[in-house]
């Protein structure tokens, strides 16, 4: 497992008495889609928020390409190659797509080589690029986020993650916002990451998404790992068993 | 899906699901570009109204007479200025209601600096500059402190900003004794009412003023994330956008644009008064929202904050020119304000953008 993008092993996190993740261990592999499920108050979203920089754990080890991880801010994790995208989005309506995909990074250029200015062409050149790698061709560069719907807008958030050249994506719920035929486009997206060789981290309460999309289904209970399961050898039943420990 | 290979199964999925995407992006373009020029397009409509009324009524022009323009020109470069400012505040979904009293504070600091300076000796001109500098440089006080208040103490900016409107307000007439302070620096006053070429210093003052936070505002991080701000501050937040330190500097910076206005307030007027901004605050808000921004935060431009105060300066002097009642000012200027918002919040509907509740 030397070659998983993502290793936890052991790791323990506790919120002053309470124990959220006890020895919580899973890999990700690069190209494989990991979903994590589990009843409300599991530990999913404490594990993705170490995981991406937001909480630290007190025990364990978060390997991400073999090195281990304790980043401070969620910045640094973006920044070595962990995007998150959530399910409220992170996305400002009314900036353009090439705009969001680099908010907060803009490239700049000189104008009659000395104003800078910002370089506009660049961001929407690479906005085109990007979201045709998702098969997402897009006409109104110019156009604010907020004429996308919702499917398009995730799949805007999982271009900025290609853009940079995430290695690992983490998704906490997100098809949960989306009607059903939006559901499918980004379940859709979500195999074109792995096509493209990315590790992802998927957190639903949909079964029926994890089992259309998983690799490997990782069960939560109350902070520990319940079991982990591949979806052609389990059924739903039993992943529900595995949730509520009955 | 299962059972194919992912790479084909994705290809062929989200192509077919894309295809039909790309063509249900809501909203002409073409109604988005007339909607960042309307109040342009409102300015004209109204110059040609006062155009033709005069032409009837007394047989002169309203547009082509160089006294007028340089009258209205003039009327609009002290409010424009301000607005440049509050432009920056509501577009990162705040409002700045300090700034009237910011002004009058540093039309008195300034006009005091400027005595001073020429007490111990400065050359007029130097004088004049050092007064003018007092004066923007005072406004950074209330402003790093209505930031930090918004920022760090999570005031909300209504609130912050009105404390801080009476602290200025009452710190200008303290430093005044309560009246005003007249100045005798031929220098400065030669800012407020001398031409270059037949433009007036203070419009050509203004203008300059327009040119680089326009630049700020459309071609910097700066300006770009205080559009980012004003959508979504979680979204800024999660890009890595220090939103506080953005917060304050946007606060200071529409401080300083009071500062300047004070500034040139006692130039025009050859004395300090602290209550030189205090009919200008709401003029200030009017122009930037008749130019089209938003006042839930996101959208605005300095091109509209430029017509927006344009607008109310030629309604309020043309309605003097055809001798309407000069109270009949606020209703038209009011008016204008109500029917820009309820314009705007029809053409967010139209354009699929955000609607706020």
């Amino acid at each position: 497992m030397s070659d998983a993008v993502l290793s936890v092993r052991n790791v323990s996190k506790a919120f002053g008495a309470v124990q959220a993740l006890n020895n919580i261990s899973f890999d990700v592999l690069p190209g494989q889609v990991v979903a994590l499920a589990g009843d409300n108050g599991a530990g999913k979203s404490t594990i993705i928020k170490i995981i991406s920089g937001v909480f630290r754990h007190d025990e364990g080890e978060v390997l991400f390409d073999g090195r281990p991880i304790r980043f401070s801010t969620p910045q640094e994790a973006r920044e070595s190659g962990i995007e998150t995208i959530y399910q409220d989005l992170a996305l400002a309506d009314n900036l353009s797509i090439g705009e969001n995909i680099f908010l907060g990074r803009e490239p700049k250029r000189r104008l009659f080589g000395v104003l800078p200015v910002l370089d506009r062409a660049r961001m929407a050149a690479a906005a085109q690029t990007t979201m045709a790698s998702l098969d997402f061709h897009v006409t109104r560069l110019d156009a604010p986020v907020a004429a996308f719907s919702g499917g398009q807008r995730q799949a805007i958030a999982i271009g900025r993650a290609l853009h940079w050249n995430a290695r690992l994506v983490i998704m906490d719920e997100p098809t949960a916002a989306l009607g059903v035929p939006e559901q499918r486009r980004v379940l859709a997206l979500i195999q074109s990451l792995r096509a493209q060789g990315k590790g992802v981290v998927f957190i639903s309460h949909n079964l029926r998404d994890i089992f259309e999309v998983a690799d490997a289904i990782v069960v939560f209970r109350r902070g520990e790992n319940a079991g982990a399961r591949k979806p052609s050898e389990t059924t739903h039943d039993e992943i529900v068993r595995l949730m509520v420990g009955a | 899906m299962a059972g194919t290979s992912p790479a084909m199964t994705t290809a062929a999925a989200t192509s077919i699901f894309w295809g039909i995407m790309v063509e249900t992006v809501r909203g002409p373009s073409l109604l988005l570009r007339i909607a960042e020029l309307r109040a342009w397009l409102f300015l004209i409509v109204l110059v040609a109204f006062f155009e033709v009324w005069l032409r009837l009524a007394y047989g002169t022009s309203f547009v082509f007479s160089a006294y007028n323009i340089q009258a209205i020109t003039v009327f609009a470069a002290v409010p424009l200025v301000l607005g440049l400012g509050q432009t920056f505040v509501i577009i990162s979904s705040g409002i700045d209601l300090s700034l009237g009293f910011v002004m009058g504070l540093s039309s008195v600091i300034a006009a005091h600096m400027a005595n001073w300076g020429a007490e111990i000796g400065m050359a007029m001109p130097i004088a004049a500059l050092f007064g003018i500098l007092s004066g923007v440089a005072i406004a950074v006080i209330p402003g790093l402190v209505n930031g930090w208040l918004i920022a760090f103490l999570d005031v909300p900016p209504f609130i912050g900003t009105l404390g801080m409107f009476g602290v200025s307000r009452g710190a200008a007439y303290l430093f005044a004794g309560g009246m005003t302070v007249a100045i005798s620096n031929d220098w400065y006053s030669a800012i407020g009412n001398n031409r270059i070429a037949g433009a007036p210093v203070l419009v050509l003052l203004a203008a300059f003023a327009c040119l680089v936070l326009h630049y700020v505002l459309s071609q910097t991080r700066f300006g770009q994330h205080t559009y980012a701000m004003g959508a979504s501050k979680t979204a800024a937040r999660r890009a890595g956008i220090n939103v506080r330190a953005l917060t304050l500097k946007i606060y200071t910076l529409s401080a300083v644009m009071g500062g300047f206005a004070g500034a040139l307030y006692t130039g025009r007027f050859s004395a300090g008064a602290p209550q030189a901004g205090e009919a200008l605050l709401l003029d200030s808000i009017a122009a930037v929202v008749i130019g089209g921004a938003s006042l839930f935060g996101g959208s605005g431009t300095i091109s509209g904050t430029i017509a927006g105060a344009l607008v109310i300066a030629v309604i309020q002097y043309g309605l003097v020119l055809i001798n309407v009642e000069p109270f009949w000012q606020f209703i038209a200027v009011g008016a204008v304000i109500i029917v820009s918002v309820l314009v705007d919040q029809t053409q967010r509907r139209l354009t699929g953008g955000r609607k706020v509740e």
